[in-house]
């Protein structure tokens, strides 16, 4: 333990010195804006992409239709999920997109694609517990099987997964604290620059942990205000609602 | 000779290594009532799938209205013209009454717009439907339940609404795949009723069921499947009152 803890005259001094001293509160916010906008975009791109590689794998499974395609997305899948974001990211970085000097560019890419996978297989889960008779009953109206699909199976199959989307999202804020590793200034990478001038950690890393926090916290307040406007059509409170998600370690050192 | 609306060939459907159908001919003619029955397995309600293509049959051929549909480009336009109401009702639990009801017709109307360039706008077009939709509605006196969602309605009301939602795509053909089955007993009736009222107006419908009563009351011709065939058929007098067959004496000892 930091035994210079409770000794308030010293504490002071390390607050001073983690915000005050040459503007270093400004560094916390420039790296929250950072992973924030990796954030988002990844969040965009897994969503959009996921989706249509959930949908193909559950219209592969369903009709038997697009089979190599459906191989290929679950190539896709396996290969991302079985390898570490860490190393993505690096390739990325030094490999495939070498020649993108923004690494926010490079990182909003790298999560975002391997955001993707994660959600492909939940919107897949999400397609199949939608009841069959739903596809059938939009078909028997002279629905094409798209549109029965974006106007009846798609909404109903959201609304199931909207948990285990969020916890896709909430792992995915705190995955882009490895941008740091490539250089990115993200807010996991403030502490360390910190500390780097001010030989303490204290209050840098409480301070960036309080931050990743706060953007969680509020990410649920959205998450609860979503299911309450999608669930004025049930009476049975979601039963069929999917959780559950990811857990991820990383190891960080 | 009048054209029959609906004409099957040696249809055939196998599942696996299970022969469901083995062979259905019929054909079925405007403003006819056929009520399909028979036990359990016997293929009734695949063969009535295979009608609209839910199922796709194995072997055979389907015309309806001179067309044959097992190799159609333009199923959907078949399909819109073919009324389904399902067992489990299938109303579309997130979206209100009224819009379970109009989906479909304003899609088919937009794309027909699209199609056909015509200048109408899609305001226009939801508001027509809507209208409509109130009408179907109001008959089954449930118009006051048009902005209610699915899950707060009896099962009885629901099954209507279903009916409702195939009637409102102006079909030539009903099928009904054991719409009562899924219902407690006292409601039954009201959707009996609804379907007897259609019968009096002169839809042609094709009836998979278990009630016998509303058989030998409603139906034309009685279709009796039993092992993938049609083992016997007839005008219910015939069917109930003089049956020949074995399988079908058996069969309805056991249910009547």
């Amino acid at each position: 333990m930091d035994i210079n803890l409770l000794n308030a005259k010293t504490l002071t001094e390390r607050l001073r010195s983690a915000f005050v001293v040459e503007n270093r509160w400004l560094l916390y916010f420039q790296g929250l804006g950072n992973t924030l906008l990796m954030s988002l975009f990844a969040v965009c791109i897994g969503v959009a992409l996921g989706v249509i590689l959930g949908a193909i794998i559950y219209t592969e499974k369903k009709t038997g239709k697009a089979k190599i395609l459906a191989a290929i997305c679950k190539v896709y899948v396996t290969v991302i999920r079985g390898t570490p974001v860490v190393l993505q990211l690096f390739i990325m970085y030094f490999i495939v997109l070498v020649s993108v000097k923004n690494g926010i560019v490079v990182g909003s890419v790298t999560f975002g694609l391997n955001s993707a996978a994660y959600v492909a297989e939940v919107a897949r889960a999400g397609l199949e517990s939608v009841d069959e008779g739903q596809m059938e009953a939009g078909r028997s109206l002279g629905l094409s099987y798209s549109k029965t699909m974006f106007k009846i199976i798609l909404p109903q199959a959201f609304r199931n997964i909207i948990p285990a989307l969020f916890n896709e999202f909430i792992a995915l804020v705190k995955e882009t604290s490895v941008a740091g590793y490539v250089g990115i200034l993200d807010l996991g990478k403030v502490p360390g620059l910190i500390q780097s001038r001010t030989f303490d950690y204290l209050f840098p890393l409480l301070f960036a942990s309080l931050l990743y926090l706060v953007v969680v916290y509020l990410l649920t307040i959205i998450e609860k205000f979503i299911e309450k406007q999608l669930s004025k059509s049930d009476r049975d409170g979601g039963k069929k609602i999917i959780t559950g998600g990811r857990k991820k370690c990383k190891n960080r050192s | 000779m009048q054209e029959p609306l609906l004409k099957t060939v040696e249809l055939k459907k196998t599942f696996g290594d299970t022969c469901v159908l083995n062979g259905i001919s019929t054909e079925i003619y405007e403003g006819e009532k056929v009520v399909v029955i028979g036990p359990s397995g016997s293929g009734k309600s695949t063969f009535l799938r295979c009608l609209n293509l839910l199922e796709t049959p194995t072997d055979g051929a389907i015309y309806f209205g001179g067309e044959e549909l097992t190799h159609s480009t333009d199923l959907e336009e078949h399909r819109k013209k073919m009324g389904m109401v399902f067992q489990h009702f299938n109303l579309f639990p997130h979206l209100t009454v009224l819009k379970n009801v109009t989906l479909a017709a304003v899609e088919a109307r937009l794309q027909e717009r699209k199609k056909r360039k015509l200048k109408i706008s899609k305001k226009q077009i939801v508001a027509e439907e809507n209208e409509r939709a109130m009408k179907l509605l109001a008959r089954i006196g449930l118009e006051d339940k048009a902005d209610a969602y699915p899950s707060t309605l009896s099962g009885g009301q629901k099954q209507r609404i279903a009916i409702v939602r195939a009637l409102a795509m102006n079909p030539k053909v009903m099928l009904f795949d054991e719409p009562t089955s899924a219902l407690d007993p006292e409601m039954v009736g009201e959707v009996l009723s609804l379907m007897k009222e259609l019968a009096d107006e002169g839809m042609t419908m094709i009836v998979v069921t278990h009630e016998m009563r509303f058989a030998r009351e409603v139906a034309t011709r009685v279709l009796f499947m039993d092992g993938g065939k049609i083992a016997a058929e007839g005008p219910p007098e015939e069917i109930f009152g003089a049956p020949k067959d074995e399988r079908l004496k058996a069969f309805l000892s056991k249910v009547l």
